[in-house]
């Protein structure tokens, strides 16, 4: 469990130091340093353990049905990691105190550096594949986040962008891999995976596999060719940079080849890519950071070099190198975050960072150079640093290794000539910045920063040089420890110290030096080589391709998205008639095994006025009024029909509402346009009338062969327990408010939420308001004739009786809420349509989504309110009572539910037409012409 | 009679496609409603077609299928609300945009109508 607090210690931090706006600076920081130092404690009481070889869990249940679980993991490996990333992290949240001005927002850094510090904890101490997968995705965010913190700038916006598609690419194929493991292994769980080396290896996808993962730890640690994106990261806050582009992000996939090397290396496949990526990374990264100007550039190049030093390790094949790689991770992480740090505070004392205008720095800052000479010393290799023991353990490792056969000699030579370019580059950090005459117009007058800033720096090249002249005493257990984890009861036998012995590595490294020593001698005739070649501007290559994958796609989209609803409808429609109609096809006879009833007369007159009324309406749609008439003649025949058919509470739902929508359209047909334009072409119509005909003829088939087949129904159930069951005999209406109350307590919910959706449609709505109707002929003088509203007023009273009820017997003869409540409310729109809607709102004022709301409240809480008698949901109850003068009564608790039911009803009905209809009132009558 | 329900069905679903795929929104809202009028006709038909079969408990010995209908209820409710809510849509894209087409084009129309 204590195992759980230390990403949780770190994910409440971020929460925590994004909510310290209010502090001041200092405490600000002294509590977002909390976290991670609490969590270094935790970590320091399990090292004693881990040092002896134990790896210790934590495993919590998630979905157990999937078979996931929340997992974390502490062995060697991951201890080191932790202590890098909550040490490091420490020091960063102290240093960017100083680091950032009163203009930038310290509250936001601290929250994203705590984020990012929860997603490296994660990947480190994941027990679980795709949970890693997630941190690891969540590093990427956190980094975009980083990156882009001083966002006003372009150059950070677009380094974050590259940054994020480049890993979170990578990250991509990453899941891709790892979910190809877990299909081989058969679980996601890291141990099972560490342990099945043998059938990952001999499976036939395990090269893919293996690409896939290794693509997603590349990108991550910047390895060519994907190290473009790391330079164009440096224009995040030094000390983002410091943290994340040196000692812990991009160490990430250097963490998962650690990680997975018990798993997938050992093959000839591993060695050739891991190896030969890494050669081409260092010797690319340490060529290119000889030529930059920019001290933080040449800092990020020397990174990608030093990357691929390790990746390059980790592709030899002698259990040693992997000592050597883990021992380089720790480090160059000490080095290069120390460096880091000293550039900003350079940057930060003499407002620039390039070299060239950089010089003598030592006369102003003599204390901090100091510890910047140590630490590029350490980043050289130079002897009694630990720069040095790890440098001279790669040029050991790289003449034991046999990765490219009789060829093999090769990499101990190019492995010099890198280690020759990182003392030049180094010696130019040096001098060029320290020495080499005076400054030259810096925006600042250069002095020594505040005590405290240099505090963290101090701590990392202390540590810099205990590793390098006591390395034993200072790392040989942790880096034990570290190869325990990662090379298993394989780990070699090998001895940390100062001296060796004259030996080839020390003369290695006396080439590299002295060779480093003249290119930087030598750096004028260089420089001017490299001016000669053709420049290659990676960002510039990014952005142009990543436009024109906009564009393009934006090309495509547009073919297929051209904001035509015609065109949608279409679609859709011919998709659905190709799915619904193919079936038909195979079938082999449509009509099924029932019987047909015959036709009578009643039925096909019906059903005649039914398709005259749909004809009519399609016939006259461009006359608007004549086809909305046409259209009532079907609802009428519909609810008819509903009546033949034995369903009477369907008759009279129909019925009300058909009365309802009919008035609506009306009231709509006064804001639009009377008629319908002609429009269509000849073309257009003959491709319409063929679509719908089609559909019309298959969905006829399918009724057909429905109505033909025999009934299997769960009715009989419904049937058999409405009255003793739900208490009553109407079964529509028990099922409505019993069985499927549920069902119906969502479908009230969403006539409510139309309501309120038209209800803000119509705020502000500009309208357009026909002075005359479309003859031309100016409207009634007389708004509301006396005859009407006297009718109007007279039938109210009868009406809401009638309403009442409707809705007190629905439970047991057809009615019920619904229909009881369209009747009401439609009693309450004749008064409207008679009276005016200010003749109502002087009598009447109610808020009918107070009333909206009353009904689905009352609903929810009837059905809550059998937890109470400790049953489920929506539950209902009823007894027999016998009540004075009106007998023997049975009362039931879904009545109450029904109650809600019809105010949600009166109140979204009468809400839609009372707000629309309003709308002609309040606005005085006015010549608009459209 | 199986054969006139199923081809009332299928008119009145060829009518509201042919109106759905109309350019200006009062047919398509027309369309719409007469699909939806097929749409529960369809369903109601799941129960197949019963007449003088009793609708309440104890009225007759033989019941019209209750479940289609319960369904159909609602859907007949909901079926106003959403027309409703597409009216209105209607309404404010006319008064916002200036005409009726259903692309819903910032352009005034030479052709529109009073």
């Amino acid at each position: 469990m204590t195992l759980l607090w230390i990403p949780l210690l770190s994910l409440i931090g971020s929460v925590i130091s994004s909510c310290t706006s209010k502090l001041t600076r200092n405490q600000s920081t002294a509590l977002t340093m909390l976290a991670p130092l609490i969590a270094l404690g935790i970590v320091f009481s399990y090292t004693p353990a881990v040092f002896s070889g134990e790896t210790i869990r934590y495993t919590a249940e998630w979905i157990p049905l999937l078979n996931m679980q929340v997992s974390f993991r502490l062995d060697g490996l991951t201890l080191l990691f932790l202590y890098m990333i909550l040490g490091i992290g420490t020091l960063v949240i102290f240093y960017a105190r100083y680091y950032l001005s009163s203009s930038d927002s310290m509250p936001k850094l601290y929250c994203y550096l705590m984020l990012f510090m929860t997603a490296m904890v994660g990947i480190v101490m994941s027990n679980n594949v795709i949970q890693l997968w997630f941190f690891w995705e969540l590093t990427s965010i956190s980094s975009f986040l980083l990156i882009s913190y001083w966002w006003h700038k372009s150059e950070a916006r677009k380094g974050a962008r590259m940054a994020l598609a480049i890993t979170g690419a990578g990250g991509l194929a990453l899941l891709a891999g790892l979910l190809l493991i877990g299909d081989i292994v058969g679980s996601y769980n890291l141990d099972v995976i560490l342990a099945s080396k043998a059938l990952i290896q001999s499976h036939a996808l395990y090269e893919a596999a293996l690409v896939l993962v290794l693509l997603g730890a590349f990108t991550k640690s910047a390895q060519f060719p994907f190290h473009f994106w790391l330079p164009h990261a440096m224009a995040a806050p030094t000390p983002v940079s410091a943290y994340l582009h040196s000692a812990t992000m991009v160490k990430a996939g250097i963490f998962l080849l650690a990680r997975f090397y018990p798993a997938l290396s050992g093959t000839d496949t591993w060695f050739i890519l891991v190896a030969m990526t890494g050669l081409a990374t260092l010797l690319v990264g340490a060529y290119i950071a000889l030529f930059k100007h920019d001290l933080k550039g040449l800092l990020a190049y020397s990174t990608i070099s030093h990357l691929g030093l390790i990746t390059l390790l980790l592709g030899l094949d002698t259990e040693l190198a992997t000592v050597a790689a883990i021992f380089h991770i720790i480090n160059h992480a000490t080095f290069k975050a120390s460096l880091f740090m000293a550039t900003g505070i350079i940057d930060h004392e003499t407002g620039t960072r390039d070299m060239r205008k950089l010089n003598g720095m030592w006369r102003f800052i003599p204390y901090t150079a100091t510890l910047a000479m140590v630490a590029a010393a350490a980043m050289a290799g130079v002897p009694l640093l630990n720069g040095f023991l790890s440098k001279e353990m790669f040029f050991a490792e790289t003449l034991h290794q046999q990765v490219l056969g009789s060829m093999s000699w090769l990499i101990p030579v190019l492995a010099t000539i890198a280690g020759a370019l990182s003392v030049a580059y180094s010696a130019r950090f040096i001098h060029d910045v320290f020495f080499n005459g005076d400054p030259i117009d810096l925006p600042k007058q250069p002095h020594e920063p505040p005590r405290y800033m240099r505090v963290p720096i101090e701590i990392l090249v202390v540590l810099c040089l205990l590793v390098g002249m006591f390395p034993h005493f200072a790392v040989s257990d942790i880096l034990a420890s570290a190869s325990y984890a990662v090379l298993g009861d394989a780990a070699p036998d090998y001895k940390l110290s100062v001296w060796h012995g004259f030996n080839l590595p020390l003369l290695m490294s006396f080439i590299a030096t002295s060779v480093g020593v003249m290119i930087y001698v030598q750096r004028k005739h260089l420089f001017h080589f490299q001016a000669s070649l053709p420049t290659l501007n990676a960002k510039k290559g990014f952005e142009r391709g990543l436009y024109s994958l906009i564009k393009w796609s934006q090309e495509k989209i547009k073919r297929i998205e051209n904001g035509s609803l015609q065109r949608y409808a279409f679609v859709m429609i011919a998709v659905v008639l190709m799915c619904a109609g193919w079936p038909l096809f195979e079938m082999r006879q449509l009509a099924g095994a029932s019987e047909l009833t015959p036709i009578d007369f009643h039925n096909a007159i019906g059903a005649g006025l039914l398709i005259i009324g749909a004809l009519a309406t399609v016939i006259w749609h461009r006359s608007r009024m004549i086809s909305l008439i046409m259209i009532s003649i079907v609802g009428l025949m519909v609810s008819v029909a509903f009546t033949r058919f034995s369903a009477p509470d369907l008759a009279l739902t129909q019925l009300t509402v058909e009365v309802v929508t009919v008035m609506l359209l009306m009231l709509a047909l006064f804001f639009l346009p009377q008629r319908t334009p002609k429009e269509s072409s000849s073309l257009r119509i003959l491709r319409d009338l063929g679509i719908s005909s089609a559909i019309g003829v298959v969905v006829a088939s399918i009724c057909y062969a429905l109505l033909t087949r025999p009934l299997e129904s769960i009715s009989d159930f419904f049937v058999a327990n409405a009255k003793t069951g739900g208490g009553g005999t109407n079964v529509v209406n028990v099922i409505l408010v019993d069985f499927r109350g549920f069902d119906t307590l969502g479908e009230i919910t969403v006539l409510g939420i139309a309501a309120l959706g038209i209800y803000k449609l119509l705020i502000n709505l500009p309208l357009f308001m026909p002075a005359s109707d479309s003859e031309g002929r100016p409207w009634a003088r007389e708004r509301y004739p006396i005859l009407l509203s006297s009718i109007s007023q007279s039938l109210l009273p009868l009406a809401l009786l009638v309403s009442a009820y409707i809705f007190l017997r629905g439970h047991n003869l057809p009615g019920g809420g619904f229909i009881a409540g369209l009747v009401t409310a439609i009693a309450f729109i004749l008064q409207y349509m008679a009276n005016g809607s200010h003749w109502i709102a002087d009598r009447f004022d109610v808020n009918y989504r107070k009333i909206i709301a009353s009904g689905i409240a009352i609903a929810l809480f009837t059905g809550l309110g059998s937890w109470f008698f400790e049953r489920p949901f929506l539950t209902t109850w009823f007894d027999y009572f016998d009540i004075p003068l009106v007998g023997k009564t049975e009362l039931a608790s879904a009545i109450v539910f029904d109650l809600g039911v019809y105010l949600t009803v009166v109140g979204a009905t009468l809400m839609i037409l009372a707000s629309l209809g309003k709308l002609t009132a309040d606005t005085p009558k006015q010549e608009v012409n459209i | 009679m199986e054969v006139l329900y199923a081809s009332c069905v299928g008119v009145l679903v060829a009518c509201g496609i042919y109106l759905i795929l109309r350019a200006r929104t009062f047919p398509v809202v027309l369309g719409l409603t007469m699909l939806s009028y097929a749409v529960n006709l369809f369903l109601f038909s799941s129960g197949r077609l019963t007449i003088n079969k009793a609708a309440v408990l104890g009225t007759g010995s033989e019941y019209a299928d209750p479940l289609p209908q319960a369904l159909v209820l609602t859907a007949i409710v909901i079926g106003f609300a959403m027309t409703a809510f597409v009216v209105i849509l209607a309404i404010r894209g006319r008064a916002d945009l200036g005409n009726d087409h259903v692309d819903g084009h910032l352009v005034k129309s030479s052709k529109e109508q009073k």
